[in-house]
């Protein structure tokens, strides 16, 4: 299953005008736990997506509460300056659109 | 020190002030008795124009719209009104335009004997440069460029986010109305709650809910009134709309939004930890929670914002159908910025540049755009930013026309690549800006860098 469908909540936004935030909230405890369980999201893969290095990642952490987990980006381009795509950041979560999801063979 | 309340209401029209809300679920609200009505007008979502140029998120009359029945419910019922980060920056010409406003409404209710008080939030540059050699000001986040003295001096004007002190003392000197300049979010939220005596921890975690109003509910909006209850151990926050609940998780969740940590939040002076708060469902819609903790940093830091006008910008849009050229739209466009370059082979290359957006190709993402497919059809935005308007003016024309009769190789459609959808095409945009202060800075306390004065409106 791809991410963008086992997601209830997959958006992204400045958090900032430095660094773009990305959250990923399920609604089902079931599938949160497995991704979370799973080490899919990790620094590898979100350097890989997105271009960047892995120390420009300033966070990626999951809060159970709220069955979700959330990407923190150093931007690029500063938001609405010269070269900026996306001055909110709002449609930056588009390449975790596609991570395949493993949620084992019952589902 | 007012008088200790055992429970105190405090009611969000909206998430920001001249976006709008039902007034059915306001004046909800108000048959609650709420204790104070706070909203915040502030952001840096829209980029660094609003700040570097002085003008408003939103538009006047909106604005209007909102604090007119803010002020005048509030007047009438006698509680407190308090405005965040005025104008959406927050800088004295955005508090300036607020407080006309709010004194056009007053004149227009005859609303009289009353006290307004204004909480500056302007950085001189002087202070900043003087912080920055003491080594008490640095970047905040990886990205942000080192603070040459050249690009301080260029910087039109700073503000910092304020955090409850100042807002506290305003309330100590009984202001009916608390416009404030840029405030951390839920500071007017917390300074409220933290005056009477309740807990700071709650107080901010209130504030940062409330701060985007019904945003927390399901579903979620910032243009729908909130209502949030403190009470000693934990608060309540209250949809005011039918249709709109709040759940457990769209609580604990909001703490996720434009924030960079799910449950470490920064603030002026402090540090909120939201990890071990247990969110309740009451049944009626409304969420009660608890266990938000505070912490105070060691060193007080204010954040600072400051933009600087980088460059001159003029844009066109148009439409591109023809499959030959979307084949190979990228190839053609680099050609086209060589034809141009070498056209204006006496202008210095560094004093202009050209931009191609593709939309249907990779407008959004550019390089990191997964799906290299293009649609067919393609909107290209392109502009040219450079040292002066006129020069942008010129070098975009150019592009315009060499773009318009490129004659690439195999093209079928030679009386023209591009569908402009207006005229003129090009549109000269103005000056362009750039974040060059995000910094914190230390200072001795929450009150040093926020002057406040105070208007008495006489009867």
């Amino acid at each position: 299953m791809k991410l963008y469908d086992a997601a209830a909540v997959l958006r992204s936004k400045n958090s900032g005008p430095f660094e773009v935030t990305v959250d990923v909230l399920f609604d089902d405890p079931e599938i949160y736990d497995k991704i979370k369980r799973s080490g899919v999201i990790n620094a590898e893969l979100v350097s890989r997506l997105y271009n960047i290095a892995p120390e420009s990642i300033t966070h990626i952490v999951f809060f159970d509460q709220a069955l979700g987990f959330k990407i923190t980006f150093a931007r690029a381009i500063s938001s609405g300056t010269f070269l900026d795509r996306d001055v909110y950041g709002a449609q930056q979560h588009a390449p975790l659109m596609d991570v395949e999801i493993d949620l084992g063979p019952d589902r | 020190m007012a008088k200790a309340k055992e429970e105190l209401k405090i009611l969000a029209p909206c998430g920001m002030l001249g976006y709008g809300f039902p007034k059915s679920s306001f004046m909800k609200g108000m048959e609650h008795r709420p204790d104070a009505i706070v909203v915040d007008a502030g952001s840096t979502d829209a980029g660094p124009h609003k700040l570097g140029a002085g003008t408003a998120i939103v538009s006047k009359q909106a604005c209007k719209k909102d604090l007119e029945l803010i002020v005048t419910e509030g007047v009438v019922a006698g509680i407190p009104v308090i405005i965040g980060s005025a104008g959406g920056s927050g800088a004295k010409v955005h508090v300036e335009w607020t407080r006309s406003i709010i004194m056009e409404i007053l004149q227009e209710h005859q609303i009289r004997n009353l006290k307004i008080a204004i909480i500056w939030a302007d950085i001189p540059l002087e202070v900043v440069e003087a912080k920055l050699a003491e080594g008490k000001c640095e970047p905040l986040g990886l990205a942000v460029k080192p603070l040459t003295k050249d690009r301080l001096r260029a910087t039109n004007g700073i503000v910092a986010q304020m955090g409850h002190e100042p807002i506290m003392k305003a309330l100590e000197a009984e202001a009916d109305i608390i416009l404030c300049g840029r405030a951390y979010d839920p500071s007017p939220f917390a300074a409220f709650a933290i005056y009477h005596g309740f807990d700071a921890a709650l107080a901010y975690h209130l504030g940062k809910i409330l701060e985007c109003s019904a945003l927390c509910a399901e579903p979620g909006t910032t243009k729908d009134s909130m209502l949030g209850i403190l009470r000693k151990d934990s608060f309540i926050v209250k949809p005011l709309n039918e249709q709109r609940r709040c759940t457990a998780v769209s609580v604990a969740a909001h703490t996720f939004y434009e924030k960079d940590h799910p449950y470490i939040l920064h603030g002026p002076g402090m540090v909120l930890n939201l990890e071990n708060c247990v969110f309740t469902e009451r049944g009626d819609g409304s969420v009660e929670v608890r266990g938000s903790r505070i912490e105070a940093t060691p060193v007080y830091k204010i954040k600072l914002e400051g933009a600087m006008k980088v460059a001159y910008r003029t844009f066109v849009v148009a439409g591109v159908r023809d499959p030959l050229l979307i084949a190979r739209i990228e190839e053609v466009e680099e050609l086209v910025k060589q034809q141009v370059a070498e056209y204006y082979s006496e202008v210095p290359p560094e004093d202009y540049r050209i931009h191609f957006i593709n939309y249907g190709l990779n407008g959004v993402l550019g390089e990191l755009e997964p799906h290299r497919e293009p649609a067919h059809e393609l909107g290209i935005v392109f502009e040219v930013v450079a040292k002066t308007q006129e020069l942008a003016n010129a070098v975009c024309s150019s592009v315009r026309s060499t773009f318009l009769h490129y004659g690439y190789e195999g093209r079928k459609s030679t009386a023209g690549n591009l569908a402009f959808p207006f005229a003129p095409s090009d549109v000269p945009f103005g000056p362009v800006y750039e974040f060059s202060v995000y910094h914190l800075m230390e200072v001795a306390d929450g009150l040093e860098m926020f002057p406040i004065e105070y208007i008495e409106v006489r009867p």
